[in-house]
């Protein structure tokens, strides 16, 4: 992830003596492997526990050295577990989480790149006030949108649906994306679109043949902070859905809490690394592009 | 006949010189609806006389003093305060400790900082279950020592009244100090060398460096990460969700889940509306005073520029 740039005229611990400089060495690399155990023992628990036998589980509890690992208990999460009264697993909440978040992304961004586009590279009278208006819903807390929301859904006829949270994370997304197109869009020199202008290229033309082209990090660092955003979302899921329709990590909580009897911590740790793995797998992937997603959300 | 021609002709090169403007409306009138109207309608129903339906009659502040006067929001303020407080100071100072340790040009850089930044693509829920088997103790830490053979063990904090609260900050810092790091640490490598140097020159230590040079010179980044984290610490929910569900009773309830419980299991929406209204001055309370002065702060430098 190279992100940030090494300063090469800077090395602190190349100053003093020898003994001093390895003493220093060692205490650097010692605090981060211990940081490093905090942060991946999580991680390390999860995956053991989804392999380990139940009743070593109950009986040793979740940090113990496993006596014998299997994957059987990946297949119970996937297809036959119980969660809710139906026994097909976390398949089905799987893909409704990639039912909500696929649609979401793919309409957010897209509408994010035409609205980032106008807002600046053919700024009008008021289009900073605008823009002002469509980044304020980064910062509205989704609580204050619960009530309306349902009112809406229910009135179009989308409660309970998957197409109701494509809509709900559509729109809440819609402020993110123009922010993050905008913001790098006002780094394409103006002269460009003049001179495509003068050549006689109109709107459309010039986004598909000058900025489009230059967009491909743009639209990485959108549709990675998009999708993993909807995919990890919870409340809209548990509000708006509910049973069958809902997205994985409502179906998670729902069955943590509908425990009968002894539960089945193996399969339910093997259903939490599903939920956990889409937005792993891209952090992992597109990481350079996730850390630059996170700086401009936040910073700007 | 002709002239109905020209205003078809004029109105179709109207359209096209507001082509830009005319895209932007659905835009427009969504986020106008979104941003403006949902607030103004929660804002509404907070003083209406609703209860489990919405009821547009005003029923006057009555809700609001109700919420005020109600301990599981007196608990969930206090919360908020004590969480907020060590979650962000918490992440900040793991946060700048691990962009120092990795600024010294350690090896597998790219490796230590996927291994800290991780946490933050994995959602809530997920952070949440999996810290709650850690912190029970009959199925984490506490189980484990018993295992060991140390029997009079005790680590019961997420059962403790009084402990659990800190429970949900050790998670929270667990999520958000790869954060921190990786904001700080870019703000570390944008640092001046010469600064750097001219401070190595005059025989200032490695820790003097530091606090004296490098981390005063990026003090807006703390504020940028201060600022992103307070936000998600008044917006938590689903992490105390997964925890601990906001006990053991009311010990580690939020905001967040106040506005849910009234809204949705209790039937008192115009109470919980009154909650997610508090929410919302709360993160004004800081977006607004952090925007006037980041706007302040950049009509400085343009005027010491130009």
């Amino acid at each position: 992830m190279g992100e940030a740039e090494t300063r090469i005229e800077f090395d602190p611990l190349s100053t003093g003596s020898f003994r001093k400089r390895v003493t220093s060495k060692t205490i650097v690399y010692a605090l981060l492997i211990v940081f490093s155990i905090y942060y991946l023992a999580p991680l390390a628990i999860l995956l053991m526990n989804s392999m380990r036998p139940l009743e070593e589980i109950v009986r040793g509890g979740f940090i113990a050295i496993p006596s014998s690992l299997s994957f059987q208990y990946w297949f119970e999460a996937w297809g036959t577990f119980c969660i809710a009264g139906t026994c097909d697993g976390v398949s089905r909440f799987f893909q409704n989480s990639l039912m909500m978040a696929v649609p979401a992304t793919i309409i957010s961004t897209v509408l994010g790149l035409i609205n980032g586009y106008v807002l600046s590279k053919w700024r009008f009278k008021g289009a900073d006030f605008l823009f002002g208006l469509i980044t304020l819903g980064v910062f509205l807390p989704a609580q204050m949108t619960l009530l309306p929301w349902a009112y809406v859904l229910g009135s179009v006829g989308l409660s309970n649906t998957i197409t109701g949270l494509v809509l709900v994370h559509t729109i809440q997304g819609l402020s993110f994306t123009t922010l993050f197109c905008r913001n790098y869009f006002l780094a394409i020199p103006d002269d460009l679109i003049k001179a495509a202008r003068i050549d006689g290229a109109g709107f459309w033309r010039i986004f598909r043949r000058i900025v489009l082209p230059l967009s491909p990090p743009i639209i990485i660092v959108t549709v990675i902070w998009q999708f993993t955003g909807i995919w990890n979302e919870f409340l809209f899921g548990t509000v708006f859905t509910s049973g069958a329709n809902q997205p994985i990590t409502s179906a998670l909580v729902a069955f943590s809490g509908s425990g009968t009897g002894v539960r089945a911590y193996n399969v339910e740790a093997a259903a939490v690394i599903m939920a956990a793995l889409p937005p792993l797998v891209i952090y992992i992937v597109g990481g350079k592009y996730f850390v630059r997603g996170l700086t401009q959300g936040a910073v700007k | 006949m002709s002239e109905s021609t020209t205003s078809k002709r004029s109105a179709m090169q109207w359209s096209i010189d507001h082509l830009p403007q005319i895209v932007l409306v659905p835009t427009v009138l969504t986020m106008f609806m979104y941003v403006v109207v949902f607030s103004l309608w929660t804002i509404w129903i907070s003083v209406s006389t609703s209860t489990i339906l919405p009821d547009p009659s005003f029923g006057g502040i009555g809700e609001y003093v109700a919420l005020w006067k109600s301990k599981r929001w007196t608990v969930a303020y206090q919360n908020l305060f004590v969480f907020g407080a060590l979650y962000v100071t918490g992440a900040l100072s793991i946060g700048t400790l691990l962009a120092i340790l990795i600024d010294q040009r350690v090896r597998f850089e790219a490796l230590w900082r996927t291994v800290f930044l991780y946490p933050l693509a994995i959602s809530f829920i997920v952070t949440g279950t999996v810290w709650r088997w850690i912190f029970h103790p009959q199925t984490g830490v506490e189980l484990a020592l018993h295992d060991l053979g140390w029997l009079s063990a005790r680590f019961d904090w997420i059962t403790d009244r009084d402990l659990a609260i800190y429970v949900v900050v050790i998670t929270g810092i667990w999520h958000a100090s790869g954060f921190a790091m990786a904001l700080i640490l870019a703000g570390l490598r944008a640092v001046d060398g010469d600064l750097v140097k001219a401070a190595q020159i005059d025989g200032a230590s490695m820790a003097r460096t530091y606090r004296k040079v490098i981390l005063p010179t990026i003090w807006p980044i703390f504020l940028a990460v201060a600022v992103v984290l307070l936000q998600f610490a008044i917006k938590t929910y689903d992490l105390v969700v997964a925890l601990t569900q906001g006990g053991p009773g009311v010990a580690t309830t939020v905001p967040a889940i106040v506005v849910y419980d009234l809204m949705f299991q209790r039937g008192q929406i115009a109470q919980g509306a009154a909650a997610a209204v508090m929410i919302l001055v709360a993160l004004a309370l800081i977006l607004i005073p952090y925007s006037v002065y980041q706007n302040l702060r950049s009509r400085h430098e343009e005027r010491s520029h130009g």
